[in-house]
């Protein structure tokens, strides 16, 4: 008798769910069946890719369109080993063939302006893309008025940032391989924070790196605003000394205040530098759309963020990712980091529009390799936890760390990492 | 507010069916915390790093909790290990075990 009757039990349930798996099924297929919701992605870097991957990969039936200005993905994680001559720009160049594969519909546009209140995203070639839901994320873009003289034309064309992956990184690679031997590479680092701590202190070393062997005369001066190497201190501090002793120079407390394109000089604050190379790195805040769409609620610079949600808090409908979001504690801007964010608004944003509650204890990771050497490379690495009483991330008292040593086991790991990264957002 | 309203009232509504939703994507939440290295699911691109889909849950808590205790020497995943709990580990390992592996 239970038997029988925990039998049929069973068969309503299952005719249940098979009657409510029903629509799901008929969307199995790409863009086939009613769509649960809109969600349009401006911008296709490490953040908006993986959350339109994610988006498709979770939600199945949910309408995604991805707008990116660019034809293709360029990383900018391995660009420093494009400067130093290790890897070219098809090494880091990834299309977004495998996101369409997977139905995402992209768009290469230029967004001009998002309609908060008609809930549509504006093309400057006069389309718009209606949205239930859209997640901005634009990366950064450059306080050049913060540097006299930058934002001029014939400086923007001759002193270059490469902070952006993509036909800098070339230009920058180009102005490198023009340099004649004993010439000056001068790197100016921002004041924290900015788009990948570790960053420039690994372009320091890839161009050392390349210089080491093929023009030992040159110098790479590192002119740091910050009053100390602002990660991996003590694994850059060796690096420079084991493999760059007369190559590298690092400068503290360095902060430039202007630079005259005409003579390359880099003006700082007790003394002029002039440069072969000069690359600056300016200072950064949330990519443009972000601002002009009023996200920038913290110091006028990021955009505040629900970490539940990754949705703007000054903003309801739109979510943003990545370098952009003012930084929980201890949350680094970084490629894998705006790709762990994506993944949970992507989880967030389904559930919302399925009317569910989002989960409420989201986890996010950071793992970052620097390369020291074409081989050498040194991680931090850190886990964050949602904390409910604070409303925020935090890393997890004993987790995370650096690498004790530069190796050539994380060289390959690195390498690893990029393949995998790369997949997981691109759907490659 | 709005949006606060948004996800109060979508808590309240969820707190039946929809809550179960919820705790069957845990370990899929998790997990893709892992996958910028371990691949998508798991299922790893390339040889350097061992693929986790399709490994069963007791091996991959086993690993982990080695990589915790340094009974197993790592570069790294010693110090990520330690970022999560034991009940998350589980999640994340349950979730793996149950994806193909990669062709």
């Amino acid at each position: 008798m239970a038997h029988a009757s925990n039998l049929s039990r069973r068969r309503l349930l299952h005719a249940g769910l098979a009657v409510a798996a029903l629509p799901l099924a008929g969307c199995a297929g790409l863009g086939g069946g009613p769509s649960i919701g809109r969600v349009v992605v401006v911008g296709g870097g490490y953040g908006g890719a993986t959350a339109a991957r994610y988006l498709r990969l979770w939600g199945g039936n949910v309408d995604v369109t991805l707008v990116e200005r660019y034809a293709s993905f360029v990383s900018c994680p391995i660009s420093n080993l494009v400067l130093g001559g290790h890897k070219q720009m098809s090494d880091i160049t990834v299309s977004y063939a495998g996101l369409e594969a997977i139905g995402v519909k992209r768009v290469q546009a230029e967004v001009v302006a998002i309609d908060v209140q008609a809930r549509e995203v504006r093309l400057t070639d006069g389309r718009k893309l209606p949205y239930d839901r859209v997640i901005v994320s634009p990366g950064v873009d450059f306080m050049l008025d913060q540097v006299a003289g930058l934002a001029a034309p014939a400086a923007q064309e001759k002193i270059l940032h490469g902070w952006k992956a993509g036909p800098q990184t070339a230009a920058l690679r180009r102005q490198l391989e023009a340099m004649p031997d004993g010439g000056v590479y001068a790197l100016t680092i921002p004041k924290a924070p900015y788009r990948c701590p570790p960053g420039p202190y690994e372009r320091a070393c890839m161009v050392a790196s390349y210089f080491k062997q093929y023009k030992p005369r040159s110098k790479v001066l590192v002119l740091d605003a910050n009053p100390e190497i602002t990660s991996k201190k003590g694994l850059f501090e060796k690096a420079f000394a084991d493999h760059y002793k007369g190559i590298v120079e690092y400068r503290a407390n360095n902060e430039l205040k202007s630079v005259d394109a005409a003579t390359n000089t880099a003006k700082l604050e007790f003394d002029d530098v002039r440069a072969d190379v000069l690359n600056v790195v300016p200072p950064q805040r949330a990519g443009d759309i972000a601002r002009t769409t009023g996200l920038l609620n913290m110091n006028n610079r990021w955009a505040g963020v629900n970490w539940l949600t990754m949705e703007s808090t000054a903003v309801p409908g739109v979510h943003v990712l990545g370098d952009a979001t003012f930084s929980a504690p201890a949350m680094p801007k970084s490629g894998h980091m705006a790709n762990q964010h994506a993944k949970v608004a992507a989880a967030a944003i389904i559930q919302v529009l399925k009317g569910a509650p989002v989960n409420a204890a989201p986890v996010v990771m950071n793992t970052c390799y620097s390369f020291v050497t074409a081989l050498d490379v040194v991680h931090v690495a850190s886990v964050h936890q949602y904390d409910a009483a604070e409303k925020t991330f935090k890393p997890v008292p004993g987790s995370g760390g650096v690498s004790t040593a530069a190796n050539q086991v994380e060289g390959r790991y690195a390498l690893s990492w990029a393949q995998n990264i790369w997949a997981d957002m691109l759907a490659t | 507010m709005t949006h606060l309203l948004r996800i109060a009232a979508a808590l309240l509504l969820g707190a039946g069916g929809a809550a179960l939703a919820q705790d069957a994507n845990l370990g899929r939440n998790l997990a893709a915390t892992c996958a910028n290295c371990h691949g998508t699911n798991g299922q790893v691109r390339g040889d350097t790093v061992k693929p986790l889909a399709g490994v069963s849950a007791d091996k991959i808590v086993a690993m982990v909790n080695d990589f915790k205790s340094g009974a197993q020497p790592a570069t790294i995943m010693h110090q990520i290990a330690k970022g999560y709990s034991d009940d998350q580990i589980r999640a994340i390992a349950v979730f793996f075990a149950a994806q193909p592996a990669r062709k």
